[in-house]
C-alpha cells in the first residue's frame, strides 16, 4: 500500500488517479500512523512553501522523517521534493527536512517566472527512479522556485540556469516536475517508484 | 529547453464538443473524453475544456464531463465556463481538473483570482480574456463574447497577473474560428506586459500561424480547436513542422 500525504493544500486528485491507473493500492492520508504502516510514501505538493506548516500541526513532518530514516521508499513531488532540502527562499521561517543540502531559490530575472510547461531532462545513468527514461525526455513543470544542482541530482533541466529536476539517495526520491502530468514518461517514473 | 506548448481546446455545449465561427454557428465534434484522449495521443501538450454555454442548470453536465475526461488523461487539464465562486472551482478540481479558467467572474470580482490561487495555488488559475480590436487597442468582452466591458485587454491581463493568476488565455474574438492566423499584435502586447505565460487563442489555421505567434507574437503556448477536430491538421504533423522550423516543441512525444 502506498500512502499519499495530504496536508490540506492543493489538489491530490491527479496523483491519486495516476496510481489508480497503474492499479496500485493507495490511501490518501493526514494521519501519521497510516504513514507508519504504508509500504511506500508519496509526498505530492503544489502551492506555497508556507503550506508545509501544516506538516508540523498534524505530526506528519515527524512521521515523514521517521519513515525516511528507516529506509521506507519516499517520493517527493514538486513542493514535496523542495521539502527534502534545507528550506526555500519562498518562506524562510519554515525549515525543510534537510535530507539534501542547500535551499530552493527563485529563477534568475532573465527568464519568466513561474517556469511552466514541458522541458527536457538530462538523465544521470544509474538512477532507479528514472530507469528506462530516454535522454532528453520531456516532462511537465510548474514552479517558481528550484532546487540547487546537488551531487545527488539524477535529472538536470535548464531554465535560465541548470537545476535539479530529480534527486535520489537510497530510497529517498524527489522530482520537481509532475510525473502524473507528464504523459507516458511520467507514468513510467511512477511505475518505477512502485517497483523500488 | 522549455518548449512552446500546443494546447487542444474542446468547446463544450450540453456535454458535446462543438465548434463555431466567431462564437456562432456551432457544429458537433464529439464526446469530450474521446476528443481529449485522441488529442493527447496525437501529441497535445495540454487539454482545455470550456463549457461555452455554462449556466447553473448544466453544472452537473460539466462536472460529469470533467470527471470522464480527466479519468485517463495524463497531461495538464484545464476547465472553464460557469465558474463564479470558490466553491464552483473546488468542485471542478474535485472532478479532476488541474487548472481552472475564469473569465467573466474574474472581471466582475478580481479578488476571486486570489481566493482560488490562495487555496489551489497560482499554477491552477488561468484567467481567460476575450478581446476585440478597437481603434486604439483591444477591448475585453465577457459573457461568451456578448458583453463589452470598456476595459483594455493588456491592462486587465496585468491586473489579473498581479491578483495571482498563473497564466493568461488570450482569445482574439476577431480571429476566433476564422483560421486566418493568430492576432500577433494582441499577443505580443500582452506577453510583454506580464511575467506569467500567455496562451494565444483564436485564428489558428496552419503551421505558419503557430510559427508566427511563437516568434513575432512571443506566445508561450498556442491553443486551437477547429483545426484539430476536423482533421485539417494533425497535432503530431503540426509539431513536426514546428520542430523543422526551429521552434522548440515536445516532439517526438
Amino acid at each position: 500500500m502506498i500512502a499519499i500525504v495530504d496536508y490540506g493544500a492543493g489538489n491530490l486528485n491527479s496523483v491519486k488517479k495516476a496510481f489508480d491507473h497503474l492499479s496500485v493500492t493507495i490511501v490518501v492520508t493526514d494521519r501519521p500512523e497510516i504513514l507508519a504502516s504504508a509500504d511506500k510514501i508519496v509526498f505530492p505538493g503544489v502551492g506555497h512553501f508556507s503550506s508545509l506548516r501544516n506538516l508540523d500541526r498534524t505530526g506528519m513532518g515527524k512521521a515523514l522523517l521517521q519513515a525516511a530514516s528507516t529506509g521506507k521508499p519516499l517520493l517527493g513531488i514538486c513542493l514535496g521534493m523542495q521539502w527534502l532540502f534545507e528550506g526555500s527562499e519562498e518562506c524562510d521561517e519554515i525549515a525543510g527536512a534537510g535530507i539534501f543540502p542547500g535551499k530552493c531559490r527563485q529563477f534568475p530575472s532573465s527568464v519568466k517566472s513561474p517556469h511552466v510547461g514541458w522541458n527536457s531532462v538530462t538523465v544521470k545513468e544509474g538512477s532507479r527512479l528514472l530507469r528506462g527514461i530516454a535522454q532528453n525526455s520531456f516532462v511537465y513543470y510548474t514552479h517558481s522556485f528550484h532546487a540547487p544542482l546537488v551531487a545527488e541530482a539524477t535529472a538536470v533541466t535548464e531554465y535560465g540556469l541548470q537545476f535539479a529536476g530529480a534527486v535520489e539517495r537510497g530510497n529517498i526520491f524527489g522530482v520537481q516536475f509532475h510525473p502524473e502530468k507528464s504523459g507516458n514518461a511520467g507514468l513510467s517514473i511512477l511505475k518505477n517508484f512502485c517497483e523500488v | 529547453m522549455l518548449t512552446k506548448r500546443i494546447i487542444a481546446c474542446l468547446d463544450m455545449d450540453g456535454g458535446r464538443v462543438v465548434k463555431g465561427v466567431r462564437f456562432k454557428n456551432l457544429r458537433d465534434a464529439g464526446h469530450p473524453a474521446e476528443c481529449a484522449a485522441a488529442h493527447a495521443r496525437s501529441g497535445a501538450d495540454e487539454i482545455v475544456l470550456l463549457d461555452i454555454t455554462a449556466t447553473s442548470a448544466n453544472r452537473n453536465t460539466l462536472l460529469d464531463a470533467v470527471r470522464s475526461t480527466a479519468h485517463s488523461l495524463f497531461v495538464p487539464f484545464t476547465v472553464g465556463g460557469g465558474i463564479r465562486q470558490l466553491d464552483d472551482a473546488a468542485a471542478v478540481f474535485d472532478a479532476g481538473a488541474d487548472k481552472i479558467a475564469i473569465n467573466s467572474a474574474a472581471v466582475r470580482d478580481p479578488a476571486l483570482i486570489g481566493k482560488i490561487a490562495g487555496r489551489f495555488g497560482s499554477q491552477a488559475v488561468v484567467v481567460a480574456i476575450d478581446a476585440r480590436k478597437t481603434g486604439s487597442g483591444f477591448e475585453v468582452y465577457v459573457s461568451g463574447g456578448r458583453v463589452p466591458t470598456g476595459r483594455d485587454a493588456v491592462e486587465w491581463a496585468r491586473e489579473a497577473a498581479a491578483c495571482g493568476a498563473g497564466e493568461i488565455l488570450l482569445t482574439s474574438m476577431d480571429r476566433d474560428g476564422t483560421q486566418s492566423g493568430f492576432d500577433c499584435e494582441l499577443v505580443r502586447a500582452t506577453a510583454g506586459a506580464v511575467s506569467i505565460p500567455v496562451i494565444a487563442s483564436g485564428g489558428a489555421g496552419s503551421a505558419r500561424d503557430f510559427i508566427e505567434v511563437f516568434g513575432e507574437g512571443r506566445a508561450d503556448a498556442a491553443l486551437a480547436a477547429s483545426i484539430f477536430h476536423f482533421g485539417l491538421e494533425n497535432i503530431a504533423e503540426l509539431k513536426r513542422e514546428l520542430h523543422d522550423a526551429g521552434i522548440p516543441v515536445r516532439w517526438p512525444c
